[in-house]
């Protein structure tokens, strides 16, 4: 049996690494994987607890965890090729219309 | 067993660097597709074989397809090095994120990890029943609520993947 604090710390581990590369990368779309790196280091932590306390719940959340990244994959990548079409770019920090 | 765990979960995290290092975006996706096998690799270890296939499936299968997909099809000339054009700005995340780090992996290591009550599924009962077989029993029951809503949800992200990718004619 693997000792659960590993699990635990590899998962806070992945977590950190996504939220370094919100925080670092530029490119838009880099940062949408780090954002799905982080979704999976919380699902790993779900599987964990679930198997630690004998309990489905942790799995029943992962399903439903990975159908909404599913579709904020599709809705944010369909605002990023809209956005693409009139600034030719993927740098975020162009994105400033929203910005006063 | 414990071994192959600690092979993956280095695989994990070097893949998960690969993403925060590698110039390249379509070099990134491909490092975080290695990381989410190492992850489903990791799920079938600890008797989650649902969640490993749903893990190489959805994610390493079709999100990531759609990621390639718009990262080749918004392949912009001056591919990546956007520079982070403060300073500053790198040495802040480092410290905030190990801030983080060290805040999450304190709560788990700090002395003995207290897990609650015991569960009405322990190992040899999901061995018997099967995992998938026991999920599925729960979706339709307990979680049918919310397997309906998502069902919706996932209706109304496709109709407004179509609406806010259409071109617009006037």
């Amino acid at each position: 049996m693997i000792p659960i604090e590993h699990i635990l710390l590899l998962s806070a581990a992945l977590f950190t690494i996504g939220v370094l590369g919100v925080m670092l990368r530029r490119n838009v779309i880099v940062i949408f994987m780090s954002i799905e790196l982080m979704l999976n280091a919380v699902n790993l932590s779900f599987v964990t607890f679930s198997r630690g306390m004998d309990s489905m719940t942790g799995v029943i959340f992962i399903f439903f965890i990975i159908v909404v990244a599913a579709a904020e994959a599709v809705v944010g990548l369909s605002i990023i090729l809209s956005i693409f079409r009139t600034r030719k770019t993927l740098n975020i920090d162009e994105f400033n219309i929203l910005k006063w | 067993m414990l071994i192959i765990f600690y092979i993956f979960a280095a695989l994990s995290i070097l893949g998960g660097l690969g993403v925060l290092f590698l110039r390249n975006p379509i070099h990134c996706a491909l490092s975080l597709v290695g990381t989410f096998f190492c992850l489903g690799a990791i799920y079938v270890m600890l008797n989650a074989e649902f969640v490993a296939v749903i893990q190489v499936l959805v994610y390493a299968g079709a999100i990531m397809v759609l990621f390639l997909f718009v990262l080749m099809l918004l392949s912009s000339k001056d591919i990546e090095q956007y520079a982070n054009k403060w300073p500053t700005g790198k040495i802040l995340a480092g410290l905030l994120s190990l801030g983080i780090f060290v805040q999450i992996a304190s709560l788990f290591t700090a002395g003995e990890l207290q897990l609650g009550p015991k569960g009405a599924y322990p190992l040899d009962i999901v061995e018997e029943v099967g995992s998938i077989a026991l999920i599925g029993r729960l979706l339709f029951t307990d979680y049918i609520l919310s397997f309906e809503i998502i069902a919706v949800l996932l209706l109304v992200a496709v109709i407004g993947a179509v609406v806010i990718a259409k071109r617009r004619f006037q």
